[in-house]
């Protein structure tokens, strides 16, 4: 019965959805807003001064109303499958220390507020690390466990499960201090051409977003939902694995997962979506 | 025997492509001039195909110029993208060697900034995988088959 109002409420959402975008003309963000589980995302904020937009939109609004509306309710969100896992995967022993994430994480919802700070200067280490980093240290140091694959699909499910946590807090990366030479870099990164196509990521994710680049409506291109469960991916993937794509796709040897390159990268487009709400899992096509 | 004459077929198939670049006096990427935003000579020392220059057009592997403009001449192709100008009636709007020169390298001929890659240039952004790196987009047959096509894009 329950399951049965949840469904009438997404038939209606959808319903909802489909006349907004209707209203609206193409090339922009659409109006709709989102709400999940009865909790309110912020997917369109004022840019913070120092941002070169005037306003930031979530990839959500850019996306098809039959996708928006899988991410508007947990039961249709298919990334949510990898959450579930990741609740199993965080209560079992792993490792030579005989340990679970459990048994020094009481609850999971301690990690609430986390994912809006990643990447963030790592002082032991004196460099800077991701949710992967971290959680392979837990697994390496504190577990005498092996560490994930920076694509494995028992990092996807912990990643998620992690950011899930903070859905609904704004993002907030801190860009000074000792990560204000890795955000220099990364900002370097996003304004170089790369490929045969000779782009960089300004050309279509500042220049051109709200614009069909053929049968994609190209966003700003943040990384506030991540991971992400891509349709196209049939999968949830990381924010690495989407630059790679990106790159691959005009051409260009890509940097590899878990390089500089690419945290540098991460810091950065995570610093320009700053006031967004984490949507983690998002659903993107 | 077989191994033979696949490789006979593999000299013939190879003799086919580089024969126009031998005949022909194809001009190479680099000794190309763009002169005040015009390349006035066909790079190939003659007029393009139209009809391959449609195909070109619209191949995602080739020109893929659907990617980024509208060309209502080709509405049996889903997915038009909106970055670029719309290409219905170009050849009113820009003189043949203009088109030559954008198609050619749009850095030198439109703007610094653009999004549009340079399709007849033989360095391009940082990191060009090694398959493509060094190597143009398109072909100067396929540059002046695309141009042969645009110059029928006429609305007036």
């Amino acid at each position: 019965m329950h399951r049965t109002g949840k469904k009438l409420a997404v038939i209606a959402g959808a319903f909802a959805l489909t006349i907004g975008l209707a209203s609206h003309s193409a090339g922009d963000p659409d109006e709709n807003s989102l709400a999940i589980e009865g909790e309110t995302i912020v997917t369109d904020v004022k840019a913070p001064a120092d941002s070169p937009l005037e306003h930031l939109y979530s990839g959500w609004r850019f996306r098809a109303s039959e996708t928006q509306s899988l991410q508007t309710d947990d039961f249709e969100n298919p990334g949510m499958v990898a959450v579930e896992q990741a609740i199993d995967q965080f209560a079992m022993v792993d490792g030579s220390e005989g340990k679970a994430c459990a048994d020094c994480h009481a609850d999971v919802s301690d990690f609430k507020g986390l994912r809006p700070n990643l990447p963030r200067w790592d002082e032991a280490k004196s460099k800077p690390e991701t949710l992967e980093h971290i959680i392979n240290e837990c697994r390496t140091e504190r577990m005498g466990a092996k560490a994930w694959k920076w694509e494995a699909q028992e990092m996807l499910n912990m990643t998620a499960l992690i950011g899930l946590q903070s859905r609904g807090m704004p993002v907030t990366v801190e860009t000074g201090g000792p990560m204000a030479s890795v955000w220099e870099k990364g900002k370097e990164l996003y304004y170089t051409r790369v490929g045969q196509l000779d782009m960089s990521c300004a050309h279509c994710h500042e220049n051109n977003y709200g614009k069909m680049i053929r049968a994609d409506h190209l966003s700003q291109g943040h990384i506030n939902g991540f991971p992400v469960y891509r349709l196209k991916w049939g999968g949830l993937g990381s924010i690495h694995r989407r630059f790679k794509g990106c790159m691959q796709n005009i051409r260009a040897t890509p940097f590899k997962r878990g390089s500089d390159e690419f945290i540098a990268l991460e810091l950065y487009v995570a610093s320009r979506g700053k006031g967004l709400s984490v949507e983690v899992p998002s659903v993107r096509n | 025997m077989t191994k033979k004459l696949a490789a006979l077929s593999l000299v013939a198939g190879m003799l086919a492509i580089t024969a126009p670049y031998a005949t022909a006096e194809v001009v190479l990427p680099d000794a190309v001039m763009i002169d005040d935003g015009e390349v006035a000579k066909s790079l190939t020392g003659s007029a393009g195909n139209p009809e391959n220059g449609r195909k070109v057009f619209a191949n995602r592997k080739q020109g893929n110029c659907l990617a980024c403009h509208m060309n209502k001449d080709l509405s049996e192709q889903p997915f038009h993208g909106e970055v670029g100008p719309t290409l219905d009636g170009v050849a009113d709007r820009w003189e043949e060697p203009e088109l030559r020169a954008i198609l050619i390298n749009s850095k030198i001929a439109l703007s610094e900034d653009t999004i549009m890659p340079s399709f007849y240039r033989l360095k391009n952004g940082a990191r060009t995988m090694d398959k493509f790196d060094g190597k143009t987009i398109l072909s100067a047959e396929q540059v002046e088959d695309v141009l042969a096509y645009l110059k029928t894009l006429k609305e007036e």
